[in-house]
């Protein structure tokens, strides 16, 4: 069944040293790397920043492929970037050739390169960051950065808690869908064939079941949360404490130091 | 004894060329014949769930073969189709299923997805019904109004509904009180006698499983290690014990007494099959 193959920012388990950083330290650096990425002006920055996240796959060990096989559904938007960066880019030179109503421009392949690197660095750093962090963690590191905004009574510990269930459940209706077609399946159900009206209809046996245990499910957790007297984020304390290390300094450092280069770079016209 | 479906060197392996890459069954191969009633056992994740899916198509295996009335299920996609309207599959916790806004209707959906026409779908709805113990006042009811039990009821005789001359139930009586399970197992054994109906019970419980099947067939790991009838499976009391699965409590004391040195045959799993065992041992003594 293919639903069992989507894969929605898995975790891989391992112990390497970008496994063991801090959630926080992780996050704050991906956010310096985008800057830093979005400051690129020619190939010399674009290929010190692509040396610093081929440094941290290495240290991490997630294999190139897997990460490859992540960018198999982004490939689409990729390639419509790139087509119309190359079509519609006008440069100063005359026009390489013409193609139907459009003049192309060697500047239009330029953009085009670079675009396509700055989007596959984006994802490639964002996949990093949840190849090597539990869910968990993250949103844990999430709403010790975001506390900050607590005192202007937003409801961030409300929001993270409703994402950690979010994605604690989303594994669980997968699987829950998966069961409940097979048993429509077996009764006959037909999810494959017929217009998009038919197709339409056929979700009715399978959507009406879902949506009926999702709200059990949603019923349960509560009261079991309720049994061990959840009431909210005042006063809650945590099993595991988020702790920065040495390790963590660093990283951080090494994140600033990065856009800080990027950008005197790109004043100087690099 | 004719064979109804047959599966030849099956395996199944799931998210294959994946990290996640987990064979499920591995070479499994035997027969199972017509008007049977047979029982699967196999503690939870041995794989009994994924090898029910391929008597009736759901999953389609990685290498070896399902042979339904001695044809390739996978022949066609009108084959495998028509291959799951006569290998009924009652999936565990059926109750979750059920989506219609009356029990009529959704005991109906099986028969109306057959393309029957619509004296033939009451027919068999109405029939399916009152095999499962169903009285037509409830009918009209939605099925959300039931309790529990009612609910497994009418999920089973939306199976039912279909005529499947095989009928495969993954642990139908998980979570029901003592005498829903009576009530449940009783149904399924008149749905077998009155069609001639083969029927595939699935369970971990070695007890229910005991004193309702005629032949057994033990899954562990992927592998078939036993089958037989239920006397010739207990007889391997340590094997069975090792792999997980619970002895009946009567096999248990009579292995337990052979440990002892006592000379008595330790495949008995009903009371009544004791008493004889002991009737005997005691006579043989006396003489």
């Amino acid at each position: 069944m293919a639903l069992r193959d989507i894969t929605l920012g898995q975790y891989f388990p391992g112990h390497t040293i970008v496994h063991r950083l801090d959630p926080r330290t992780k996050l704050l650096f991906t956010i310096l790397f985008i800057v830093a990425l979005f400051l690129c002006k020619t190939i010399v920055s674009y290929a010190i920043v692509a040396a610093v996240l081929a440094i941290s796959i290495l240290l991490s060990r997630i294999k190139p492929a897997t990460i490859l096989r992540g960018m198999k559904p982004v490939m689409l938007i990729i390639v419509i970037t790139a087509m119309l960066n190359i079509l519609y880019t006008t440069g100063e030179g005359t026009p390489l050739f013409q193609l139907w109503i459009f003049r192309i421009y060697p500047e239009g392949f330029l953009t085009a390169f670079y675009m396509i690197l700055r989007i596959m660095l984006l994802i490639t750093c964002t996949f990093l960051l949840t190849y090597t962090t539990s869910p968990i963690l993250l949103t844990d590191g999430l709403e010790l950065l975001l506390s900050p905004l607590k005192k202007l009574h937003a409801p961030i510990h409300e929001l993270s808690m409703m994402m950690s269930i979010a994605l604690r459940f989303i594994p669980t209706l997968i699987e829950e869908t998966d069961k409940i077609m097979s048993a429509q399946k077996a009764r006959g159900a037909d999810f494959e064939t017929g217009n998009l009206f038919q197709k339409a209809r056929a979700l009715v046996p399978l959507l009406v079941p879902l949506f009926i245990s999702a709200f059990r499910r949603a019923d349960e957790l509560a009261i079991a949360m309720e049994c061990r007297c959840y009431h909210g984020g005042e006063g809650r304390t945590r099993l595991r404490q988020l702790r920065y290390t040495t390790a963590d300094y660093w990283v951080l450092a090494a994140g600033l130091a990065l856009c800080v280069l990027i950008g005197v770079l790109r004043h100087f016209g690099w | 004894m004719e064979t109804i479906l047959q599966l030849e060197h099956l395996s199944h392996i799931y998210s294959a060329g994946t990290p996640f890459e987990h064979s499920a069954l591995v070479d499994v191969d035997f027969s199972i014949y017509r008007g049977e009633y047979l029982g699967i056992i196999g503690r939870t994740g041995s794989g009994k769930s994924t090898l029910i899916q391929h008597f009736n198509g759901l999953l389609k295996p990685t290498s070896g073969r399902v042979l339904f009335e001695g044809k390739d299920i996978w022949e066609t996609k009108e084959r495998t189709r028509a291959t799951r309207f006569r290998v009924g599959l009652v999936f565990q916790y059926p109750e979750y299923q059920l989506f219609e806004e009356t029990v009529y209707r959704d005991i109906s959906f099986g028969p109306r997805n057959m393309g029957l026409d619509d004296t033939e779908v009451d027919r068999r709805t109405r029939d399916a019904a009152a095999f499962v113990g169903l009285p037509d006042a409830v009918l009209q009811k939605s099925p959300f109004e039931l309790s529990g039990g009612q609910k497994r009821r009418v999920a089973i005789a939306g199976v039912i509904a279909m005529g499947p001359s095989v009928l495969v139930l993954d642990e139908p009586t998980a979570g029901l009180d003592p005498v829903g399970v009576e009530s449940i197992l009783s149904n399924i054994r008149d749905y077998h006698q009155a069609k001639n109906a083969t029927i595939i019970l699935v369970s971990h419980s070695m007890e229910e499983v005991a004193r309702t099947v005629d032949r057994l067939v033990v899954v562990s790991d992927g592998h078939i290690p036993f089958t037989g009838t239920p006397r010739e499976v207990f007889s391997h009391g340590a094997e069975l014990e090792n792999l997980g699965l619970g002895l009946p409590q009567m096999t248990r004391v009579f292995h337990r007494l052979r440990a002892l040195g006592v000379d008595i045959d330790p495949s008995v799993y009903t009371i009544a099959q004791a008493r004889a065992a002991i009737l005997a041992k005691l006579g043989k003594g006396a003489v």
